[in-house]
């Protein structure tokens, strides 16, 4: 049922309209026209449309620039649409240049640019708020609207699409068209720019008269309780239009779609509740307390707003005006700051959906629901994620953006999903109240609020998740050393520095030298490592072995060389490795002196009792070593002590710097106390 | 942390021909900041002034009123301070006008120019008045983002003070 672009204007491209946008535009025409026009009216008729500049076809220029400043686009804009709806070339606001104008009016409400391509596209309509007193005041007499519309078609010079339009219109005019458009916007999806046009279009149905002058001050009624405006003269369709205008918005909050309340904006959803109870928390653990001035002071500050504006908050907030907020103040004042933060003018009263008694009525466990937010409540923004982010408007988190710390906007993914529980939190507040907030005003609000939602609820994060520091991490020691022990081989190269290396090894029993001979090492070694038992049998075995084998000196090399190496790998042995090769000559040249003299103990001994001429044997032979071994070891821990006896002073040194450092800093605070009632006055 | 008790706040309410002037005024504790900053003393917190012509008069009638008050505070001495009335009553009567004042304990100061042309209000009214302010001025205090010190700009305060002064006149 489009009309089909006739022939085109003079003036201007052609036009598709479809149905609504005919209809809402002739009205609005008709109005603007029958407001501006004082002769016009009603009364000139078809012929009077041949005229090329009828003067009662003009939609007056202030009823259209009140029209067009109702639409809430910003001066700019509005001017561009003006350009290019030819009205400024022409002088006057013809009926195309006006629905020329109306429709780049949509596009700019949508979003797009202000082109004329823009506009043949299919839009929605375009939205303008009235205020209620137009809607009461304009409710009146559709009959003379009619007749104006009735008149539009025949006032339109060029052949255009207008004259099939206004046929269908006048069609429409015999149903109830207060309805029609009225229906479908609410349930329309979260897109709140239609349903304001219910609003306005119902209003134009309902007038003849001058539009209000002050569209902007509309939005101060419709922010306000629904308390005064109930002083109105009320016309019901006109409230019931303004009910419309304010359901719409809570599109996504099913439980205010019915609510009398004309103060959406006012409304704290659930998810809203739940992260403003989260914050509370954080502030203070016991949800039935209160935060302290202070407190609270500290907290909102990081808002960015300004001083005066938190002051207002707090004193609309906080009811009792004890100096603290119990939660529902706390609810109430946190979300004024976040409506002020998109840009929501504040109320000259606290609305009733903020006040103490609904609050407690509206949410009325939290206290009980505390345990689960304890449970939960660091999780709860990355709860609120997956639901917001289906939901997000990305622009009304912006507003946000001035909670502290900005930089952490820039970093991970934790904080994007973050602003997106924030601003899902904070899409309800824009979506809640479009038909207060302008279009650009939220734009360019919704910037803001992301980082300050973020913030906040990475603050709420961090505060419970503070990550403890991880123990510190041991170093290269080896606590158990199995078999190798890395310390016995490092700790002779780092003595002093590696001070907390110190392996245990000092506290083991003797220990053989590693310059010791290779077997009686190895044996000595694992007899003097953590697990003696472990070792001694292989010890006793081992030796039994090497002893066996000591009569050749020939496999004494062999042995030695597997010895070494197999000290190499198994033994602690402080110089084994690095000298498993060239020790094992001297350990040979060692050995074999020595060898006669264990050969025939071992051998003697081996024939005896392994196990204990073993112990014996080793022992003279590890004695020689080991007080080579003692005296490293020895030396070792006379470096660690100095070591330790420096680093002691160091301490103390510092530790005194810092005494001397603390008190200056008292000295100091005493002095600022002390001059700051001069100063500060 | 010092409590800064040396605030003061001058209300002046001056009732003229049905209409009034309210005037707050902040002043110091002059043992603290006397041998400082004696400028820093006594100075306005709040004026509010019904018609709006001829304030400055009153302004300075207010000032001069804040000598009286002291001196009416320090005639109590110092055994009689916790026991001190707050409301100070008449200042002093000039033919135009009548002067009350009332001090807190935090040596808040609150001055009251009342026409004497306005015979219906009593002294009880005033007292009222004065205790009315008194309640507003600590709900102010209450409001964290408050400094002491700083011009009282709450709205609720403003609203009260305008009822107020409406009320009288």
């Amino acid at each position: 049922m489009e009309a089909a672009a006739g022939g085109g204007c003079g003036s201007g491209p052609p036009l598709l309209l479809s149905e609504g946008e005919q209809q809402c535009y002739s009205e609005l025409f008709a109005r603007c026209a029958a407001a501006g026009a004082a002769g016009g009216g009603p009364g000139s008729g078809p012929p009077e449309a041949a005229r090329a500049v009828p003067s009662a076809a003009t939609a007056a220029a202030g009823p259209v620039a009140d029209l067009f400043r109702a639409s809430q686009l910003p001066a700019e804009t509005l001017h561009q649409i003006t350009e290019l709806c030819g009205a400024k070339r022409v002088g006057y606001f013809g009926p195309t240049q006006f629905y020329i104008a109306l429709k780049l009016i949509a596009a700019a409400q949508s979003g797009l640019p202000v082109r004329i391509e823009s506009i043949k596209c299919e839009l929605p309509l375009p939205r303008f708020l009235m205020s209620k007193t137009d809607a009461e005041i304009r409710f009146g007499n559709p009959t003379e609207l009619h007749g104006t519309k009735v008149q539009i078609p025949y006032l339109i010079t060029e052949k255009n699409t207008f004259k099939r339009m206004d046929d269908e219109d006048k069609q429409q005019e015999t149903q109830s068209p207060t309805m029609s458009p009225l229906a479908s916007p609410p349930s329309s999806p979260p897109h709140y720019q239609r349903v304001p046009l219910s609003h306005a279009y119902g209003k134009l149905r309902s007038n003849t008269e001058q539009m209000h002058p002050a569209p902007y001050e509309a939005r101060q009624p419709l922010v306000q309780p629904e308390g005064p405006s109930s002083g109105a003269p009320g016309t019901k369709p006109p409230r019931h239009q303004a009910s419309l205008i304010r359901s719409f918005s809570v599109e996504r909050e099913p439980q205010d779609n019915n609510s009398n309340y004309p103060d959406e904006p006012w409304r704290i959803t659930e998810e809203q509740r739940e992260y403003y109870v989260n914050q509370f928390r954080s502030l203070q653990p016991d949800p039935s307390s209160f935060i302290s001035g202070s407190v609270a002071k500290n907290f909102f500050t990081k808002s960015k707003l300004s001083i005066p504006e938190l002051s207002y908050i707090w004193e609309l907030s906080d009811a009792d005006c004890d100096g603290a907020l119990t939660l529902p103040e706390f609810c109430a004042a946190f979300h004024l700051i976040v409506a002020r933060k998109n840009g929501y003018p504040l109320p000259e009263g606290l609305p009733p959906t903020l006040q103490t008694e609904y609050l407690q009525a509206a949410f009325p466990k939290p206290k009980r629901e505390c345990a689960l937010f304890d449970s939960y409540s660091e999780s709860m923004p990355a709860n609120q994620q997956p639901r917001d982010l289906n939901r997000m408007e990305k622009l009304s988190v912006k507003d946000m953006a001035d909670f502290p710390v900005p930089t952490q906007d820039v970093t991970s993914d934790d904080k994007q999903g973050l602003k997106s529980t924030a601003d899902e939190a904070l899409a309800k507040d824009v979506s809640e109240d479009p038909a207060t907030s302008k279009d650009s005003n939220s734009l360019k609000a919704r910037p803001r609020s992301r980082s300050y939602s973020s913030t906040s609820i990475e603050e709420a994060m961090k505060r419970g998740e503070d990550p403890p520091t991880p123990p510190p991490r041991p170093q290269k020691t080896h606590s158990r050393a199995s078999s190798l022990d890395l310390n016995k081989v490092f700790q002779p190269n780092v003595p002093a520095t590696k001070s907390g290396l110190l392996p245990p090894p000092p506290a083991l029993p003797p220990r053989p030298c590693p310059s010791q001979i290779s077997h009686l090492r190895v044996n000595s070694k694992r007899s003097a490592q953590r697990r003696p038992p472990t070792q001694l049998p292989n010890y006793g075995d081992f030796r039994l072995q090497k002893q066996s084998e000591q009569a050749p000196e020939a496999e004494i090399h062999p042995q030695l060389n597997r010895a070494p190496s197999q000290a190499a790998e198994s033994s602690p042995a402080k110089k084994d490795i690095p000298y498993s090769q060239p020790p094992s000559k001297p350990i040979r040249r060692k050995f074999r002196p020595e060898n006669p003299a264990t050969e025939n103990q071992d051998t003697s001994t081996a024939v005896g009792g392994p196990a204990s001429a073993a112990t014996v044997k080793p022992h003279a032979a590890v004695q020689k070593q080991s007080s080579k071994q003692k005296k490293a070891i020895q030396t070792a821990i006379r470096k660690n002590k100095e070591a330790n006896a420096v680093l002691a002073r160091l301490n103390s040194e510092l530790q005194q710097q810092l005494k001397e450092v603390h008190q200056e800093r008292i000295a100091l605070e005493n002095q600022l106390e002390q001059l700051r009632p001069v100063t500060v006055l | 942390m010092r409590v800064r008790s040396c605030d003061s706040l001058v209300l002046v309410v001056r009732v003229l021909r049905g209409r009034v002037l309210v005037v707050c005024a902040h002043g110091a504790d002059p043992r603290h900041l006397s041998c400082r900053h004696p400028f820093l003393q006594n100075y306005p917190l709040y004026i509010r002034s019904a018609p709006t012509e001829n304030e400055l008069k009153f302004h300075y009638m207010v000032h001069t009123s804040l000598d009286v008050v002291d001196e009416k505070i320090s005639a109590m001495g110092k055994a009689l301070v916790d026991q001190r009335e707050l409301y100070l009553g008449l200042l002093y009567p000039t033919e135009d006008y009548k002067v009350y004042g009332y001090v807190t304990n935090s040596k808040v100061k609150f001055v009251m120019v009342v026409d004497s042309s306005n015979t219906a209000l009593r002294d009880n009214e005033i007292r009222s008045m004065f205790r009315k302010l008194h309640n507003s001025y600590t709900d102010v205090m209450c409001n964290p983002f408050y400094n002491p010190g700083d011009r009282i700009q709450s709205r609720a305060f403003d609203s009260m003070v305008t009822s107020m002064m409406i009320q009288v006149c």
